[in-house]
């Protein structure tokens, strides 16, 4: 299928997008990925970063503005054509019936199987990489239910994978993991953006993470997209201090040379 | 362990689930007031060795029934699965929710009315069926999402109060005695006819067939709207084809043998432990098993007190009940 899995051109182009609830405005946002690229949204609560992602992923239709994919429009494609390009990883799935981790998996897959009833090999294959990539092999037969929050995160990123997505959007990956797996599954993201040609934008509150993996990183104000670019020019302290109302200090993480965002105590 | 939804799988759990029924159809014939042997009841089934009471007893009066049971066990245990996907929600049953209760007052209203509406009966059944699904459909969201026990409470509210309805108007109706309404009130499989069977076999069968063609988008549905839109799932269409298939069943159902508690929960909650939650294995699953277990709990309502017959409602109810419970517990904690 020609639609199966990243391209090495992928090019996702969101083009000053704007949406409006009762008592919330997204003003013209727009930015760009191409293949292999890792964007991360930050900002602080309300602050629009939902929304940008849901209007990125071509779910959410905005009210004026553009979003293309490999130059066709998200908004205006079939349903089932969008989703096997698009991969969208949010926490909140609602878990009332038990099925097994690989299962669950599997239902990433959904939109390849057209009009087929039954996955082929070909399904299956994708379905036990994504359990391979996220290490969730041993844990394939347990039922959903009964696995921690930090694994179920996990299920939902392999459910997405095995979609073999050319874009992928998560939302808060991380919220439920431990530090170690944190790190974990950042590096599996930007690995197979730089094997693939994946595209990855990413909502997150890590601040860290995001200067760590991010190749640039989008700043949400208010539904303002106040600054946009690499980390070192977004994370900045004056600027942070002011969006998220409290003092950070930025200084350097020895390790990777990246901006590494700290809260400052004032003792006493 | 759970089994992979794969074809041969399928064909697999499908084969002996039909070997179990037949079994249990086979019981079903020679069991009751005149007991007979197999042999018998192979003579009676094809004519054979000019045995003419097992004749008149297995072809004239328990195949029917055995038949009547099976396709009825079969739509309300389909239903109650189709509605468990469509509200995430393990206690959904027709029953239970108020549908039966709602289809029984559109075939009882039908009936009171006469005339042509007599003849539409059926369809009366399933409009009731529709329009009561939408009620508690409606009563159970909260905030724009479906609230677990509302959705229930506001299922078996509905359920008596439609039920007080219906006794109203069997009272005015007054040609069923007062035995035969409290049967009908229960679910009841002894009132049947050839034709009816006619066209009663084609409807479920394809209503089930129908439903089928969505199960592998009834197993996206249960991660969620958004998550099965974020699939490609065309969501509000799917939707609403599967809630007028699933209302089409009860109705159906109902419209033969009354309202038949408990079957739409017990059949998919065994069925989920054989063969897990994927609807491609359960749904088959849950047609043969509601099939098999129709036919042996009227087969114990025929028998356990005869020559006087329970109506076969109070034997769903008595294992049914339970299994709500437990589910109910289960999902409080």
């Amino acid at each position: 299928m020609t639609s199966d899995g990243p391209t090495r051109d992928g090019r996702l182009s969101v083009d000053r997008v704007t949406f409006r609830y009762t008592h919330f405005e997204l003003r013209p946002a727009g930015f760009e990925a191409r293949a292999g690229e890792v964007i991360a949204i930050i900002g602080p609560n309300g602050s629009g970063k939902s929304t940008l992602l849901e209007l990125a992923s071509g779910h959410l239709a905005p009210a004026s503005g553009k979003v293309t994919l490999d130059g066709q429009d998200l908004h205006a494609m079939p349903a089932a054509a969008r989703a096997r390009m698009v991969g969208i990883a949010r926490q909140d799935t609602p878990l009332l019936f038990s099925f097994t981790v690989r299962e669950f998996i599997r239902q990433g897959r959904h939109p390849h199987l057209g009009r087929r009833l039954f996955e082929t090999g070909e399904d299956e294959r994708w379905v036990n990489w994504a359990a391979s990539e996220t290490a969730l092999e041993p844990l394939c037969d347990r039922r959903v239910t009964e696995i921690s929050g930090g694994e179920f995160q996990r299920a939902v990123l392999a459910r997405t994978l095995a979609q073999r997505p050319r874009l992928l959007l998560l939302d808060e990956p991380t919220a439920n993991l431990d530090i170690g797996y944190q790190i974990e599954m950042l590096a599996l993201l930007g690995r197979l953006a730089r094997a693939e040609g994946l595209m990855v934008v990413i909502v997150t509150h890590e601040l860290n993470l995001a200067s760590e993996m991010a190749d640039r990183i989008l700043l949400l104000d208010a539904g303002r997209l106040v600054r946009q670019g690499a980390p070192d020019a977004v994370l900045e302290a004056t600027e942070l201090s002011r969006v998220f109302h409290t003092e950070v200090a930025v200084d350097r993480n020895p390790s990777s040379g990246r901006p590494r965002v700290t809260w400052v105590v004032h003792p006493g | 362990m759970t089994l992979a939804a794969t074809r041969r799988n399928v064909l697999s759990v499908a084969l002996g689930l039909t070997v179990l029924l037949l079994i249990a159809a086979l019981a079903a014939l020679a069991l009751g007031s005149v007991h007979l042997s197999i042999a018998r009841v192979c003579n009676g089934l094809l004519g054979r060795g000019g045995d003419s009471e097992a004749l008149t007893i297995v072809r004239g009066l328990r195949l029917p029934r055995v038949l009547l049971a099976a396709l009825v066990g079969a739509a309300l245990a389909v239903s109650g699965t189709a509605l468990q996907a469509l509200l995430r929600n393990p206690l959904a049953d027709p029953y239970v929710l108020g549908i039966s209760s709602g289809a029984a007052l559109g075939e009882i209203l039908a009936l009171w009315l006469g005339g042509l509406w007599a003849a539409a009966a059926p369809a009366m059944a399933f409009a009731g069926a529709v329009a009561t699904t939408a009620w508690v459909y409606l009563l159970g969201r909260r905030g724009g999402r479906l609230a677990s026990y509302t959705l229930v409470l506001a299922g078996v509210i509905t359920a008596s109060f439609l039920s007080a309805v219906i006794l109203f108007i069997l009272t005015l109706l007054s040609t069923r005695d007062v035995r035969g309404t409290a049967f009908w009130l229960m679910g009841d499989l002894s009132v049947i006819t050839n034709a009816r069977i006619g066209w009663l076999a084609p409807a479920v069968v394809l209503a089930i067939a129908a439903l089928y063609a969505f199960a592998k988008d009834l197993n996206v549905l249960l991660l969620g709207d958004v998550e099965a839109a974020h699939l490609g799932v065309p969501v509000a269409r799917v939707e609403t084809l599967v809630f007028l298939l699933a209302s089409l069943l009860t109705g159906l159902a109902v419209s033969v043998s009354g309202t038949i508690g408990y079957l739409g929960l017990l059949v998919p909650h065994l069925g989920r432990m054989l063969v897990g939650s994927d609807h491609r294995l359960l749904l088959p699953t849950a047609a043969l098993g509601g099939a098999t277990v129709l036919i042996l709990a009227d087969t114990l309502a025929r028998t356990v007190v005869a020559p006087l017959e329970l109506p076969v409602g109070a034997v769903t109810a008595v294992a049914g009940a339970p299994v709500f419970i437990y589910l109910l517990r289960r999902s409080a904690g």
